[in-house]
């Protein structure tokens, strides 16, 4: 499957200018130090070809390689007050944002999306590391609530890939209410009877790892993300003593009973359908099944295997809930 | 008393006039009075002055001073047949939060709150108030109790952070905040929060997430210490005083921005010169709060409260 053939609908593609391509046309893993060529790095969506390294990928490619056909729609996020304490540092945080919104092409940190996966009708959030860190200030609270709220709508499950360094410092206090505001969120679609995945990215830390990120019906994770409240640093200095090989790591917590699962981010899209398949009442998805060209109507029927003699077919495109 | 460094011309002062007396009760044919009691109106004048416009970061100090009354001052005072209910049934009893049933002028409540402690040993026995996860555990248990049994939730907040430790970050400190927050929004019966000292971030949220939050006077709250902030955005914790400016973790600020409710007046130069009277104003404020939820439905205050939480912020520092 060739992810560069995707397309976006181009009202969506002309909303922000696109990131350049890159200049430099082989990068280094950063883990095992083996050159990668772009293409072969997009191909494998930016995971090292070599030592299975999961390198940050942004929303919006990890969308463009999950939705089918690599088609979505954004959903739209009401625009919160701007730079609401005034901050400043040792620049404006006006100033901050624009350098973060011109070096990602992104207007924030993070990008809601809603589209079919599998043929199934799905909303997902995805959380920008490139933009700030990924931090959650009101905008990240907004993009989150407007995700839960566009999935009620649609009846849709819910997909939210997390990566932050934390806090958005500059909002202050607004930052650290996005941890309740988010959960309130997340009660709402569990009233609705809807799934929310979270998949929890390199790094999740801070107070979005102590709300929504700890939140989901299934916990997944990439391999060897860091996961964690405090960071690695902090805790050293705190108990002085050096922490363990692969501490605060995906499997790390995955042994500590703090996740379901970790997949290697290849397997992820057809994990998240099977998962949510039987989450919302559908039958199993037929192995090899090709994404549907855009505009295709979503026939459910036309995907489902033949149902074997006792089960019951549910009816087309319909969750039982 | 153990004086601030900001206070140190007060200490000066008082200190003179202390000095003063004492020397007269050696030489009692010096007559001292009238000169210790204009150094005293001076201390007063000063104290007043000094308290008046504190900056954030020495709001920072004093919401962090040693004597003020800490949580299990106000519940020794202000409760009666208090309770402590201890133990997360999982792991342990983390002594960093305090919790059990107890009387608000007979209305019988569920108080929850961290503990610093006092001295040395109650200090390390509180670890600082720094909760682990199992402290958090105990109040979502604590809060599930007051639930079923309809009784008001009321958390009294001062914590410097939830304890970043290696056992703390194994037994998921990041899923015990989230599950106690959202316990704080799913509970049927009032919850009423004070922030007697200082809110420290993702600890401090988990029990603040309330119907109402008061805050004393001089108490902060904020996604981060001013010096955890300095040493991210300057490069530089010294740079302390210009990120608590930055912040806005003061009471007054928070109020601006309808992150809290109302602030309750301490005494002057601060809760830790009038203990009494500033656990007096906190018991006070917590009677009136009360009163104010008496008949309303689960339902209408689970909505209340979330509606709340997903309406703050919206407005900025223009609200
Ligand atoms: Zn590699």
């Amino acid at each position: 499957m060739n992810w560069i053939t995707n397309y976006v609908r181009p009202t969506i593609n002309s909303l922000f200018s696109r990131r350049e391509v890159p200049e430099n046309l082989w990068s280094k893993c950063p883990e095992c130090g083996t050159m990668l060529f772009h293409r072969e790095l997009t191909d494998n969506l930016q995971v090292c070809s070599n030592c299975n390294h999961h390198m940050a990928i942004t929303p919006r490619d990890r969308f463009k390689a999950l939705f089918d056909a690599g088609t979505f729609s954004e959903v739209a996020v009401p625009e919160p007050v701007a730079d609401p304490l005034q901050f400043r540092d040792q620049k404006k945080y006006p100033d901050r944002m624009k350098a973060a919104q011109k070096s990602t092409g992104e207007k924030e940190a993070m990008l809601v999306a809603e589209g079919e996966i599998g043929r199934m009708p799905v909303v997902c959030a995805g959380q920008d590391f490139s933009f700030m860190a990924g931090s959650m200030g009101m905008y990240v609270g907004n993009a989150f609530i407007a995700a839960c709220e566009r999935a009620i709508e649609r009846r849709a499950p819910l997909v939210v890939f997390s990566a932050a360094g934390g806090a958005r410092m500059q909002e202050g206090i607004l930052s650290l209410m996005q941890m309740p505001r988010t959960t309130v969120a997340i009660q709402m679609l569990k009233e609705a009877g809807l799934p929310y995945i979270c998949v929890l990215t390199h790094p999740t830390t801070g107070g979005v790892t102590a709300s929504y990120a700890m939140l989901g019906d299934i916990q997944i994770a990439e391999p060897n993300a860091l996961i964690c409240f405090a960071g690695p640093r902090v805790i050293e200095q705190t108990i002085r003593e050096k922490l363990p090989e692969g501490f605060q790591r995906a499997e790390y917590l995955l042994d500590h009973g703090m996740l379901d699962r970790v997949t290697h981010r290849k397997d992820m899209r057809d994990e998240l359908i099977t998962i949510l398949r039987m989450l919302t009442g559908l039958p199993p998805a037929v192995a090899a099944d090709l994404p549907a060209p855009e505009g295709a109507a979503a026939e459910t029927a036309a995907e489902v295997a033949p149902a074997p003699a006792l089960v019951e077919t549910p009816k087309a495109g319909e969750p039982q809930s | 008393m153990n004086y601030l460094e900001f206070e140190k011309p007060l200490a000066e002062i008082e200190g003179k006039a202390a000095e003063l007396r004492a020397m007269a009760r050696n030489t009692p044919e010096m007559d001292v009075e009238k000169e210790a009691e204009a150094l005293d109106k001076k201390a007063e004048q000063l104290l007043t002055d000094l308290y008046k416009n504190l900056t954030p970061w020495r709001k920072c100090q004093v919401a962090r001073h040693q004597d003020r009354p800490h949580c299990k001052d106000y519940i020794d005072a202000l409760f009666t047949e208090f309770t402590p209910l201890a133990g997360d049934r999982n792991f342990a009893d983390d002594h960093a939060i305090m919790g059990g049933l107890a009387r608000l002028n007979d209305r019988a409540v569920v108080v929850i709150g961290q503990e610093k402690g006092s001295d040395t040993k109650s200090r390390i026995e509180r670890n600082f108030g720094m909760a682990r996860p199992e402290g958090y555990r105990k109040a979502i248990r604590l809060m599930d109790l007051a639930a079923r049994f309809k009784l008001p939730v009321i958390t009294l907040v001062d914590t410097p952070g939830a304890y970043p430790g290696k056992g703390a970050e194994e037994r998921g400190q990041a899923e015990a905040i989230a599950r106690s927050t959202e316990k704080c929004l799913q509970v049927g019966v009032p919850v009423i929060s004070v922030v007697i000292g200082e809110g420290g971030s993702g600890g401090a949220v988990a029990l603040a997430t309330a119907d109402k939050i008061l805050m004393l006077e001089h108490s902060v709250y904020s996604v981060i210490t001013p010096e955890g902030c300095a040493s991210i955005l300057w490069k530089d914790a010294e740079k302390m005083r210009e990120a608590a400016e930055a912040m806005r973790l003061t009471a007054q600020d928070l109020l601006k921005l309808g992150v809290v409710d109302q602030i309750i007046a301490e005494p002057r130069g601060g809760a830790q010169r009038d203990r009494k009277a500033a656990i007096e104003a906190v018991g006070k404020a917590l009677d009136a709060t009360l009163a104010k939820f008496d008949g309303k439905s689960a339902e209408k205050l689970i909505a209340a409260r979330r509606k709340k939480f997903l309406d703050m912020g919206r407005k900025g520092l223009a609200a």
